[in-house]
């Protein structure tokens, strides 16, 4: 009997798994032809393709604050500290000596900074791996905090990284900042550090650091008693979470063209966080979706920010107004979906399409029903 | 028989308060200890002392003839001296499987690790049954065999217990009980701390009354089932008892 039950249960997989493989192939070829032709400027502008570019480049730190958030249980705020981190060793590393000497008129830069110049993707790479440096020294006193305390330890850090850079005045020239950073980075960039980011985090989470992550999240004092160290395991988080928020900072670089320390505050910490709270803590399917969909609104909405007319009166031209927005979105999701818009569950293609068949099928048992009858 | 644990004048902290103001048992290889008493008599920071995750102010902790004192829960976890924490705690978000894999994580052999998770499904055939489920929703009694199980990951050769029967309806506190004979009769010494002292002694070789952070009584689990204090202060006396000592 229970036998039987098993075959059936298997003959039922495998054409399932099967039917999964090559409708994830499909998508991917389709992202890829799709990429293809953009990048030829055939359906996109310019313009659809920056905004692409900061999807992908936002989805990749929402990412990185999900695996600490979400995945490791940590309240850290630091986001902004460890991208201002990769922004500014991504530029200096990669910016001509002469651009640097241009930029430089206040007082002159570091003259063996001011020599180097790398390729971009091994600008990138180092400034990964600056920002992992910068987590693992932040992580030393501030891991050992817990909730709220971490949050603020974490947020008062990244605005002491900030501070430093503003004056910092011969390595990142201060208030003024770097400009004329080369666009290198086009949809191949980003989507294809995203596409990393995505395979590795699930990947992870798969191995016994992975699990030991979501145990540490759901239940500190029962993994310590299982013998999984609490402090190595957040640290290993912590640092995994500066890296990736390292490359995000660097490609945002690329994607600006300009950068000044004021882009580096606080605030945006928390923009990433509603990408994370937003599309599910613990959902790598769910920070993708939550990060296009507002990255792409934030441009969408630009309408609200010049004023608009209600019928009656007319709502004079606030800057910012299109926030408002997000906060109200923000606190529908808290009030009525705890877990996000992703309800913590990944994406499969069985969820997606018994979505988009339940309408047809209801409408089949209801002409059943009605023959019945 | 040898003893597998020796605890000497063990004193604790926790809270601000002296939890432990010196306690000391003893607990003989292949036996069932209990250590019974109200609430707040110290008995969860006797386990959680041993286990190092509260450090003890001042004593000994001897383990398989070494001083384990102080030292690192991972490694007193590798050495098979492992607490199924008070409550259950098994965690919510992680399927059945993956609860049973995070207590294995300190083993690195695959094998081992498959054949104990058989292992466990054989015990508790419900756990096979739910093994895709998230922890969180399973029934108390199931989480209480999950947290079990997940304990047994990790080859324990002393499992310390902390309070199983807690918030279980009494069929399945049963279930546990003979789960905890069944374990023992495979050569796994157990160290129960309980407040239902009726079914801790009555499966327990020998037990120990804790009060106030202090070790007022000892004997086997017969004795202390027979001791008039222990039935007075734990077991409730019946009726006819208390008319016949007037």
């Amino acid at each position: 009997m229970a036998e039987k039950k098993f075959t059936g249960v298997a003959a039922r997989m495998t054409p399932r798994r099967g039917r999964d493989l090559t409708l994830s192939c499909a998508a991917i070829a389709a992202i890829l032809l799709f990429t293809h032709f953009a990048m030829q400027g055939f359906i996109l502008d310019a313009y659809l393709v920056r905004i692409l570019n900061m999807c992908a480049t936002y989805a990749i730190l929402g990412l990185s604050m999900n695996l600490v958030n979400g995945f490791t249980g940590l309240f850290s705020l630091g986001q902004a500290g460890f991208m201002a981190v990769g922004a500014y060793v991504t530029t200096i590393l990669f910016l001509s000596p002469e651009a640097k000497g241009a930029l430089f008129y206040l007082k002159p830069m570091e003259p063996f900074l001011q020599a180097i110049q790398l390729p971009f993707w091994l600008s990138l790479l180092v400034a990964g791996l600056v920002s992992a440096l910068a987590a693992f020294l932040i992580g030393f006193p501030c891991l050992r905090l817990r909730g709220d305390y971490l949050a603020i330890a974490t947020l008062g850090f990244s605005e002491i990284i900030r501070v430093l850079f503003t004056n910092m005045q011969t390595v990142t020239n201060g208030a003024v900042g770097l400009k004329g950073i080369p666009p290198v980075v086009n949809l191949w960039w980003s989507f294809g550090i995203m596409a990393l980011v995505i395979v590795f985090i699930r990947r992870l989470m798969r191995t016994s650091y992975g699990r030991a992550f979501k145990a540490i999240r759901d239940d500190e004092v029962a993994a310590e008693s299982m013998g999984i160290s609490l402090f190595k395991h957040k640290m290993m988080s912590f640092v995994l979470s500066g890296f990736i928020a390292g490359l995000g900072g660097g490609l945002i670089a690329s994607i600006v063209g300009s950068i000044n320390p004021l882009q580096f505050r606080f605030i945006l910490s928390y923009d990433i966080l509603m990408i994370v709270v937003l599309g599910g803590m613990g959902s790598v399917s769910g920070t993708v979706v939550a990060a296009f969909l507002i990255t792409a609104a934030k441009e969408w909405l630009r309408w609200l920010d010049n004023g608009f007319s209600l019928g009656l009166f007319r709502v004079p031209a606030i800057a910012g107004m299109r926030m408002v927005v997000f906060s109200v979105l923000l606190m529908l999701v808290i009030l009525f979906y705890r877990q996000g818009l992703s309800g913590g569950k990944e994406f499969s293609w069985q969820a997606l399409i018994d979505f988009l068949g339940k309408p047809a099928r209801r409408d089949l048992k209801r002409e059943e029903g009605g023959k019945k009858t | 028989m040898s003893s597998i644990l020796r605890i000497e004048d063990l004193k604790a902290n926790y809270g601000g308060i002296e939890a432990l103001k010196g306690i000391s048992f003893d607990v003989e290889e292949g036996a069932i200890i209990t250590l019974i008493g109200a609430n707040g008599a110290g008995k969860s920071t006797t386990l959680r002392a041993i286990s190092s995750l509260v450090a003890a102010s001042s004593g000994a902790i001897e383990y398989r003839g070494e001083d384990i004192t102080g030292m690192d829960t991972r490694l007193i976890v590798e050495r098979g001296l492992v607490m199924v924490p008070e409550g259950r705690r098994v965690f919510p978000n992680l399927t059945t499987l993956e609860n049973l894999k995070i207590g294995a994580y300190l083993r690195k052999d695959e094998k081992g690790i498959e054949e104990d998770i058989e292992a466990v499904y054989a015990l508790f055939p419900r756990l096979k049954e739910r093994h895709w489920q998230m922890a969180g929703t399973l029934s108390g009694g199931e989480q209480q065999m999950l947290a079990v199980g997940r304990a047994m990951m990790s080859k324990p050769k002393l499992l310390m217990m902390d309070e199983p029967s807690l918030g279980l309806a009494p069929l399945v506190v049963k279930d546990i009980f003979d789960t905890i004979l069944k374990l023992n009769a495979e050569g796994m010494t157990i160290l129960l701390v309980e407040q239902n002292a009726n079914a801790a002694l009555r499966i327990a070789h020998y037990g120990y009354v804790l009060e106030t952070g202090l070790c007022t009584l000892e004997g086997t689990g017969a004795e202390l089932l027979g001791n008039s204090r222990v039935r007075e202060a734990y077991l409730g006396r019946t009726k006819a008892e208390r008319q016949s000592e007037r």
